[in-house]
């Protein structure tokens, strides 16, 4: 497998029917405002649930629950073993090597926080280099900025096109004048979509000896992600993108990189014998893992990635190239509106970021709400990203395995409402 | 849509009233509300009895921020500052006569933020805490 661009032009019609697979998405049945189905174009920013994980949430409370580890009575050992199930369930997902090496974490931002400031700050100091890119979430800008700030490392950014696709060319140079130690990039842009080539980004880090960590949130729910075929070192993702509860995540780390790096929080789990004046701590992965985690939510985010999985993952990301393709295309067609991101035919997740001439996108957002359709409208938690393009905020639409064309028809009709309401026709 | 988006409201979006700068402000100030990217720059000039003889600004945001600072605009001038000092949120919504999410509020309720820390700043007073719904909006002398 690579991380080439699958394919460019037109897709052809995916093998997942979307209206079989929202069936299993209760909240999708009836909008709050209208009680027609619910367009719901915003998973990017989460996903919604199907009965198999709302089912577990509740299996779990109510007969399987306890405190996970250690407990000698039935319920104890049930929870523990659906807990570690869930782990397996990630390391298939990712084609870990071993559970091992998945630590739950809550999500994304924990996920690089703990690698940020676990290998981060006993690993970087002055003279090291840290690069990152322009497209980047808060999520995986914030932790390493913040551990250069305190290591005294140089952070430096891949920087972007005016159509928010990387600069290659510019990675040489990004990497004179130090030691590249470590290149946390994203895979897919929450804000633009842009798929990262890490084709292109992993062996330039490794020509250099640099460690690649790569933010998973947009890739892992949508695609096929190998770690061990990308030859990355680290991948972080959210359970609850990938149809799972919130509050779980994980993080996959080389089990070698994974076993010299300290913990970086402490308390139970973590340790193996604790004595008032020094502590042993646990294997991999509870090194990482200190207090109770989410019991019921990580088990449950096992029930979402066995439920993608029987989707199949492949159909999913088919179906989400052809949703995008049509929706990119008919955004195209409104007068005044301009889709930011690469330009239709260029690889990109599902994801459309778009301005309208004349109107906020707030606006936009209110009134396509008032039709029961979900547009998110923002900076995305992309700040810089947004200041580098020139825009304050886009408005955002976002696909996902239950998305129909119908669902993007509506996105079409309430756009050219508000081009009238605005008097821009 | 027709509740939010009412015809008063997008007139004043796309022609705001007291649009623009002052040569001489007494005060100004200016604010941004990060949820929407909204800003608004506000000019403030009072007269010898502490009256609003003028209002100007300027800024670029969602509809409801800017067609909100324009109503305000029209509501303050002739008052006094301690008239504008007594002006509630409630005020602000009922002056829009439309109904507002909690994150909608907060685009209507730039304007006066705005004006009222203005206002503190200028009297060189504490801004008054405990404002439901504006403690995203960040605001500073210009």
């Amino acid at each position: 497998m690579t991380d080439a661009p699958t394919r460019a032009g037109a897709p052809v019609a995916s093998p997942l029917d979307p209206e079989r697979v929202s069936a299993d998405f209760p909240i999708l049945a009836s909008g709050p405002n209208t009680g027609r189905r619910l367009a719901y174009l915003d998973s990017a920013a989460t996903a919604m649930k199907p009965r198999q994980v709302i089912d577990s949430l509740r299996t779990t409370y109510e007969s399987a629950y306890a405190n996970v580890h250690r407990g000698v009575y039935a319920h104890a050992a049930a929870a523990t073993e659906h807990f570690e199930a869930a782990r397996e369930a990630v390391r298939d997902l990712v084609n870990a090597r071993s559970p091992r090496e998945v630590i739950f974490t809550r999500g994304t931002t924990e996920a690089i926080n703990l690698v940020a400031y676990s290998w981060g700050r006993s690993n970087l100091g002055p003279g090291d280099i840290v690069v990152t890119t322009e497209l980047e979430h808060h999520s995986n800008l914030v932790p390493w900025q913040q551990t250069c700030l305190a290591t005294g490392a140089d952070l430096r950014f891949i920087p972007v096109d005016d159509d928010g696709v990387l600069d290659v060319s510019a990675l040489d140079a990004l990497a004179e004048g130090g030691r590249l130690r470590m290149v946390a990039v994203v895979h897919v842009s929450n804000s633009l979509g842009t798929h990262v080539s890490l084709d292109v980004i992993v062996p330039w880090a490794r020509s250099h000896d640099a460690l690649v960590l790569v933010d998973g949130a947009q890739s892992v729910p949508h695609r096929t992600v190998d770690v061990q075929a990308l030859g990355i070192d680290f991948l972080a993702f959210s359970g609850h993108k990938l149809m799972g509860p919130t509050g779980a995540g994980a993080l996959w780390g080389r089990e070698e990189l994974l076993a010299e790096m300290p913990p970086w929080q402490f308390g139970g789990e973590m340790i193996r014998r604790v004595g008032y004046d020094v502590t042993t701590f646990n294997d991999l992965p509870w090194k990482f893992e200190a207090g109770t985690p989410a019991i019921a939510e990580v088990t449950a985010m096992g029930a979402a990635i066995r439920y993608l999985q029987e989707l199949g993952i492949d159909a999913v990301h088919q179906h989400e190239i052809e949703m995008t393709h049509y929706a990119h295309e008919r955004l195209l067609d409104v007068p005044g509106l301009r889709v930011l991101g690469p330009a239709l035919g260029v690889e990109r997740g599902g994801v459309l970021s778009f301005l309208i001439e004349g109107t906020h996108p707030h606006d936009i957002a209110t009134m396509l709400d008032t039709h029961d359709v979900n547009v998110r409208a923002g900076h995305h938690c992309t700040q810089p990203l947004m200041k580098r393009l020139g825009v304050n905020a886009t408005a955002r639409a976002s696909v996902y395995a239950y998305t129909t064309r119908e669902d993007i028809d509506r996105l079409i009709d309430g756009l050219a409402e508000v081009r009238t309401v605005f008097g821009l026709t | 849509m027709d509740d939010l988006y009412r015809e008063y409201i997008l007139e004043h979006y796309r022609n705001p009233q007291n649009y623009g700068t002052l040569e001489h402000p007494t005060f100004e100030a200016e604010g941004q509300n990060p949820m929407c990217g909204d800003e608004l720059h506000v000019q403030v000039e009072i007269d010898d009895d502490n009256v609003i003889a003028a209002v100007r600004f300027t800024g670029q945001g969602c509809a409801i921020s800017q067609a909100s600072m324009s109503i305000l605009s029209d509501e303050i001038i002739g008052k006094s500052l301690d008239d504008v000092a007594k002006l509630s949120r409630e005020d602000i919504v009922e002056l829009l006569g439309i109904e507002l999410t909690p994150v909608r509020l907060k685009c209507a309720l730039l304007g006066l933020v705005v004006v009222k820390m203005g206002m503190h700043d200028h009297a060189g007073t504490a801004a008054p805490a405990g404002w439901e719904g504006v403690d995203e909006i960040s605001w500073g002398r210009t």
